[in-house]
C-alpha cells in the first residue's frame, strides 16, 4: 500500500514542475513585457524602463530568470501584484476559502442529485424515470453554467424574490450567509451532477450484469439487498474517479459562476487580474489552481487505491 | 442461399467503408442520434446561411426599438441597442460553429500527430511528448484558455489559439492509446516485414484504424469548444463587440432580465440546443462505433 502511495506521489512531481515551467513561459508571451504594461502612459522613458527591468530581473538571461523565479516559488513566493503591490500569495489565500466553500457546496449538491438519480435510473432501466433522467442529464451537460445561473436568477430572484441575485456575506452558519450560497452552488453543482449521474448509472448497470450479482440473486436475496450490499459499493469506485476529474471543471466553473453571482472568490480575482493586466497575479492564480487540481486528482487516485483491493495488492 | 463474397473479390477499403455505413445506419436508426443530427444540421445551416437568412444587419442599431419584444419587425425581439436578436443569433451561430470547427480541426491535427508519433515510436519521444501533454492536461480547461487569452490579448485569433492549446492533449492521449494497440496488430507487422517505411505504416495502416475514437472525440470536443468560447465571450474575453457571439449576447442581456428576458433567452437557448446536438450526436456515434457500449446501453 505504502509503495503504491509513494509511486503516485512521486509521479506527480514532474507534472508540478511542468505546470511551473508552463506558467513561467506563459507570462513571457505577453506582447512586450510586464514593464511595458506597468509603465502605461509613462512608456517611452528609457531610463525608467531600464531601471524597472533591473528591479524585476528582466535584464538577466532567461534561464537565470527562470531559476530565480523557481527558487522563490519553492519558498512560496509568487511575486507581487502589479496593482495592489501586495504579495500574490496573500491575494490568493485571502480568497481561497471563499472559493473552496462554493466548490464544496457545489460538490455536495451534485452528489445529492447524481447518486440517487443514477441509482434509480439504473435499477429502473428504460422506465420513464430512466428516460427522463437521461434526457435531463444531457440537457445539463449542454447548458452553459452562466446561462443556468441566469435562469435561476430569473426564477428565484426576479420572479419569486426568495433569494438574492448575487453578493456575499462573511462566513457564518446562518441564513444571512447561506442565502447567497444557494444559487451559485446549485448552478455549479447541477452541471457537475450530469456527468456523475451518467457514470453512476452506467457503472451500476455494468456491475448488475456481473456473475456475482447473478449469484446473489440466485441465492434468493431481495433485490434491494443485492443492490445495496453487492452492486452499489463496487459500482461507486469509477464514480470516485469521475468526481476527481470534475475537480478541474469545478475550478474552471467557479470562475464563471463567481462572475455571474458576484461571489468574491478566486474566479472573480482572476477576471479582475485579467482585466487589469496584472500578469503576476494571473500567473500565480493559474499555477495555484492547477496545483490544487493535481492535488485533488492525487487524493482521488489514492482513495481509489484504498477502495479497490486489486490495486492495493498490485503495489 | 445467398452467395458468399470472397474478401479478395472486394475492392480495397470496402470493409472500412461498410463499417462506416453501418455506423451511419445505426445513427439514423437511433432516435437520440437522429435528434442530435437534426440539431447539428440546424446549427450548421444557421452558420452557413446566416447572412442570407438574417432579416437585418446584426450590428444595425435602432434607437427607437430598444428591447422591443418578439413579433412584428423583430421575430425574436431586439436587444438593448435595438438590434435584431434573430439576426444576431444567426451570426452568433456562425462565430460559434466557426471557432469550434477551426479549434477542433487544428487541435485534432496537432494532437493526433503527436499521439501517432508517441504511440508508434515509443521510447524517449513518447516519454517527452506525453509528459508535456500530461502537464497541459493538468490545467483546468477553462482556466488554461483564460490564462492564454489573458496573456495574448482578446481577439478571435488568440481565442482560437488558446482553445486549440487546451484541446490538443485530449486528442494526443486518445490517438496514442489507439496507436499503441493497433501497432501490435499482425497487419502492421506484415507491412513492416515487406519493407514499408514508418511513414507509410503510420499513414496507410495505423491512421485509418484509429479514426473511430478520434471521430467521437472530435464531436464531443466540438460541443465543449463551443461552450468554452461562449464562456470566454460571456466574460468579455472572447469575441469582441459589435460582433455577435452567443456568450457576449447573454452577458449584455443580464441587466435586462426583469424587463426583457428574451435578450438572454435567445442566445441561451441557441447555445444549449447546439451543444446538446453535438453531445447527442457524439453519444450516438460512440454507441454506433463501439458495439460493446451499445449492448451496455450507456
Amino acid at each position: 500500500m505504502l509503495k503504491v502511495v509513494l509511486q503516485r506521489v512521486v509521479a506527480v512531481v514532474p507534472v508540478l514542475v511542468g505546470i511551473a515551467v508552463i506558467s513561467f513561459f506563459l507570462i513571457r508571451l505577453v506582447p512586450g513585457d510586464i514593464v511595458n504594461v506597468m509603465m502605461g502612459e509613462d512608456f517611452g522613458d528609457p531610463q525608467l524602463e531600464a531601471s524597472l527591468r533591473r528591479v524585476f530581473g528582466l535584464d538577466l538571461p532567461l534561464h537565470v530568470q527562470f531559476f530565480d523565479w523557481f527558487g522563490a516559488l519553492l519558498q512560496g513566493d509568487l511575486g507581487q501584484s502589479l496593482r495592489t503591490r501586495r504579495p500574490v500569495t496573500t491575494e490568493i489565500f485571502e480568497r481561497f476559502p471563499t472559493t473552496l466553500e462554493l466548490a464544496m457546496a457545489a460538490l455536495l449538491v451534485s452528489l445529492a442529485i447524481a447518486i440517487p438519480v443514477g441509482i434509480l435510473s439504473a435499477t429502473r432501466r428504460n422506465s420513464p424515470i430512466d428516460m427522463g433522467a437521461r434526457v435531463v442529464s444531457l440537457l445539463g451537460l449542454s447548458l452553459p453554467n452562466f446561462w443556468l445561473g441566469i435562469l435561476l436568477i430569473m426564477t428565484f430572484s426576479v420572479y419569486l424574490r426568495v433569494l438574492p441575485s448575487g453578493g456575499y456575506a462573511p462566513f457564518e452558519l446562518s441564513w444571512d450567509h447561506l442565502k447567497f450560497l444557494v444559487l451559485p452552488a446549485v448552478t455549479l453543482g447541477t452541471s457537475l451532477a450530469a456527468v456523475t449521474m451518467r457514470m453512476t448509472r452506467s457503472s451500476l448497470l455494468e456491475v448488475l450484469g456481473q456473475d456475482y450479482v447473478r449469484t446473489a440473486r440466485a441465492k434468493g436475496l431481495a433485490e434491494n439487498t443485492v443492490i445495496r450490499r453487492h452492486a452499489l459499493r463496487n459500482s461507486l469506485i469509477p464514480v470516485v474517479t469521475v468526481i476527481g476529474i470534475q475537480a478541474g471543471g469545478l475550478l474552471g466553473g467557479t470562475v464563471i459562476v463567481e462572475q455571474v453571482f458576484s461571489w468574491p472568490g478566486l474566479g472573480s480575482l482572476m477576471i479582475r487580474a485579467i482585466e487589469q493586466r496584472d500578469y503576476p497575479l494571473v500567473q500565480g492564480l493559474t499555477m495555484v489552481l492547477a496545483f490544487f487540481f493535481v492535488f485533488v486528482s492525487l487524493v482521488v487516485d489514492l482513495v481509489y487505491v484504498y477502495l479497490d483491493p486489486r490495486l492495493r495488492a498490485r503495489g | 442461399m445467398a452467395e458468399l463474397v470472397r474478401p479478395e473479390a472486394l475492392p480495397p477499403g470496402t470493409a472500412q467503408r461498410s463499417r462506416r455505413f453501418a455506423a451511419l445506419h445505426a445513427i439514423a436508426r437511433d432516435r437520440v442520434g437522429l435528434a442530435g443530427s437534426v440539431l447539428v444540421a440546424l446549427a450548421l445551416g444557421a452558420a452557413l446561411l446566416g447572412p442570407v437568412l438574417a432579416p437585418q444587419d446584426p450590428t444595425q442599431i435602432n434607437p427607437g426599438e430598444r428591447l422591443a419584444p418578439p413579433g412584428g419587425q423583430f421575430l425574436l425581439g431586439a436587444d438593448e441597442l435595438g438590434r435584431d436578436l434573430f439576426s444576431r443569433a444567426l451570426y452568433g451561430a456562425r462565430i460559434s460553429v466557426q471557432v469550434g470547427l477551426v479549434v477542433v480541426v487544428l487541435a485534432g491535427l496537432i494532437g493526433v500527430t503527436i499521439g501517432l508519433l508517441a504511440g508508434y515510436f515509443r521510447g524517449l519521444l513518447d516519454g517527452v511528448l506525453m509528459r508535456i501533454m500530461d502537464t497541459l492536461f493538468a490545467f483546468p480547461t477553462l482556466l488554461l484558455a483564460l490564462a492564454v487569452v489573458a496573456v495574448l490579448g482578446t481577439d478571435l485569433i488568440n481565442l482560437i489559439m488558446a482553445l486549440t492549446i487546451v484541446y490538443v492533449p485530449a486528442f494526443a492521449r486518445i490517438a496514442r492509446g489507439s496507436t499503441l494497440s493497433v501497432s501490435e496488430e499482425p497487419y502492421v507487422e506484415a507491412a513492416r516485414s515487406v519493407g514499408a517505411s514508418n511513414a507509410r505504416i503510420i499513414v496507410r495502416h495505423i491512421l485509418p484504424n484509429i479514426t473511430a475514437p478520434i471521430t467521437v472525440q472530435f464531436t464531443v470536443s466540438l460541443a465543449y469548444a463551443i461552450l468554452v468560447e461562449a464562456s470566454l465571450s460571456y466574460l468579455g474575453l472572447g469575441v469582441q463587440p459589435p460582433d455577435a457571439s452567443w456568450g457576449s449576447m447573454l452577458a449584455t442581456g443580464k441587466p435586462y432580465l426583469e424587463i426583457s428576458p428574451w435578450v438572454s433567452i435567445v442566445p441561451g437557448v441557441s447555445i444549449m440546443l447546439t451543444v446538446l446536438g453535438f453531445n447527442l450526436l457524439g453519444d450516438a456515434l460512440r454507441d454506433a462505433m463501439d458495439p460493446r457500449l451499445r449492448s451496455r446501453e450507456l
